[in-house]
């Protein structure tokens, strides 16, 4: 049945997340420290951006083993839940994306499919690949000097600057440019994490026999190319770019989605 | 025909990205390349050169929240932390994004005995075996964060008024800091008390440039590579045996070039040319 259950745990996840690290700042609380480049959680687990230690490794710079830790720990943790479960769960961004996406839905700008030739959801992946020749060619993490994601995140710990600038770009080009622009099309972080959560174990299950084609969950998902099997077959989305967000489990009016364990006997389906 | 009609799109749209797929990189190259060039900015102790710092920084802010929640940094009076030295550069501040610096005018560096900043790094751009003293410990007096300069024609004290502000300032009192004595012939009575920056010692903590009485400070932290210069392999301090070790197996060496083939009265009578 219609629920905002999802969406609703995933702005408690995403808005906590985000008060532990300004209160590590502000306060000195050693819960969650430091910011998605590299944390501490407790003072004494790493966590690192396994994106951008790809990229200080391209400058060539051996980095200390904490961080190598800390990206590994990243790396299985999303392996296992789902990669892009990071997109909709933790990064700020995805607060930004997903209001210029409600607005588009009310100010009814979806009605017309652009066809956007050099625009493809593929771009971020050759993104990804530019990001890491460009830090290996100029000697610095070359994403990290414009990454909205760690620019709005350290604009809430650390004050904003001119930084703010970029947010408001991403929303306005993802609310009269491109749909999901920025989150399905450009961002190499996204790219990065649809690979490694590429096999992850939670997936969106869909129940053909239930689906009564209303099309809701098409019409809500950020990545609606991972939907493809809507009241066709009774799988699990597979693709590494669906981002765990549960939004179309959400609007389902008819139980047809839920979060499920991928079936490895059937090829993850 | 439907078949090679296939491989024609997948050639051109192959080309088309990797056109753009380069284009991008370029423009995205030039612009990284040129936000990096900030060679004005002073970084926490124990800090890499500029160059291998850029590359290791992650940009994660642990060593500016380890400044501000120091034990030392709570307002006494309030019990609040004040701002804290290490900052984390922003969008407009012509610094790379998301790295420490500090601005001694506004907070320097109060160079704690427990250097909260440096072992909280985890990526290794601030580096802990370069404050180690010779006990195998951490002393932030072995910092480098850049060396402080002395404008002798906005110092007061060049001019014979008494202030030695940055002399009292100093962590490592008549260490990094020194005063040379020198009789005031205008007055003919008086001295001059001149403060004297001492390269060996000097950490570029700015505590001096916090200090200084001059309305725009007299005295102020360069980075390293900016406030010192070199003299290079090929001068050898004769007098200093240590330093006469570097040429122990040194050949000579005749060079001859067209300006040998003239005499050297030739060269002293030649005019400048600009």
């Amino acid at each position: 049945m219609k629920s905002i259950k999802y969406l609703l745990l995933r702005r408690i996840t995403q808005i906590s997340i985000l008060v532990l690290y300004i209160g590590a700042n502000v306060y000195g609380w050693n819960i969650l420290t430091g910011t998605f480049g590299a944390s501490m959680l407790f003072g004494i687990i790493p966590l690192a951006d396994p994106y951008n230690v790809l990229q200080v490794f391209a400058t060539g710079f051996v980095l200390a083993t904490d961080v190598l830790i800390g990206a590994l720990i990243i790396t299985l943790f999303y392996f296992v839940i789902g990669g892009r479960a990071f997109c909709s769960w933790v990064c700020p961004i995805n607060m930004v994306t997903d209001f210029a996406n409600w607005l588009r839905r009310k100010l009814n700008l979806d009605k017309e499919e652009v066809n956007y030739r050099f625009l493809k959801r593929s771009a971020r992946y050759w993104i990804m690949i530019v990001g890491i020749l460009v830090s290996a060619v100029v000697g610095v993490s070359a994403f990290e000097l414009v990454s909205p994601i760690t620019i709005m995140q350290r604009g809430v710990i650390f004050g904003f600057g001119m930084g703010w600038a970029l947010i408001v770009g991403i929303l306005l080009f993802d609310l009269f440019g491109v749909k999901n622009g920025w989150c399905g099309h450009l961002c190499p972080l996204g790219a990065t994490y649809s690979i490694i959560g590429a096999k992850s174990i939670i997936r969106v299950k869909h129940d053909h026999e239930a689906c009564t084609n209303c099309m809701n969950c098409k019409v809500v998902c950020p990545e609606n190319q991972v939907l493809s099997m809507i009241n066709k077959e009774s799988i699990s989305v597979t693709s590494g770019e669906c981002t765990n967000c549960g939004r179309c489990i959400d609007v389902c009016d008819d139980d047809a989605l839920g979060f499920n364990i991928r079936d490895f006997k059937t090829g993850g389906k | 025909m439907k078949d090679s009609n296939n491989r024609r799109n997948f050639m051109v749209t192959s080309l088309q990205s990797i056109g753009l797929a380069t284009l991008g990189g370029a423009l995205w190259s030039g612009y990284s390349d040129g936000v990096k060039a900030s060679p004005l900015v002073l970084r926490p102790p124990g800090a890499l050169r500029e160059e291998d710092f850029l590359k290791a920084c992650i940009k994660c802010g642990l060593c500016a929240e380890a400044c501000r929640n120091r034990d030392t940094n709570i307002d006494k009076e309030t019990g609040e932390p004040r701002d804290s030295t290490l900052k984390m550069a922003k969008g407009g501040d012509s610094i790379l994004i998301g790295t420490p610096y500090f601005i001694p005018t506004e907070v320097p560096c109060f160079m704690c005995d427990d250097i909260p900043c440096v072992p909280v790094c985890p990526s290794g751009a601030l580096d802990m075996k370069s404050l180690l003293n010779d006990k195998e410990e951490m002393d932030i007096n072995k910092s480098r964060m850049g060396l402080a300069v002395v404008h002798k024609e906005s110092c007061i004290a060049f001019w014979g008024i008494q202030c030695d502000a940055c002399y009292r300032a100093c962590p490592l009192l008549d260490v990094a800091i020194t005063l040379e004595y020198q009789k005031n012939d205008r007055t003919g009575k008086h001295a001059f008390l001149l403060p004297v920056v001492q390269d060996s010692a000097c950490t570029g903590c700015g505590l001096c440039e916090q200090a200084c009485v001059t309305e725009k400070p007299a005295i102020f932290v360069l980075p390293n590579d900016i406030a010192k210069g070199k003299a290079g392999d090929h001068y050898v301090k004769g007098w200093d045996a240590k330093d006469q070790e570097r040429v122990k197996d040194a050949k000579e060496i005749n060079t001859k070039d067209e300006r040998s083939e003239k005499s050297p009265t030739d060269y002293l009578n030649m005019e400048v040319e600009y």
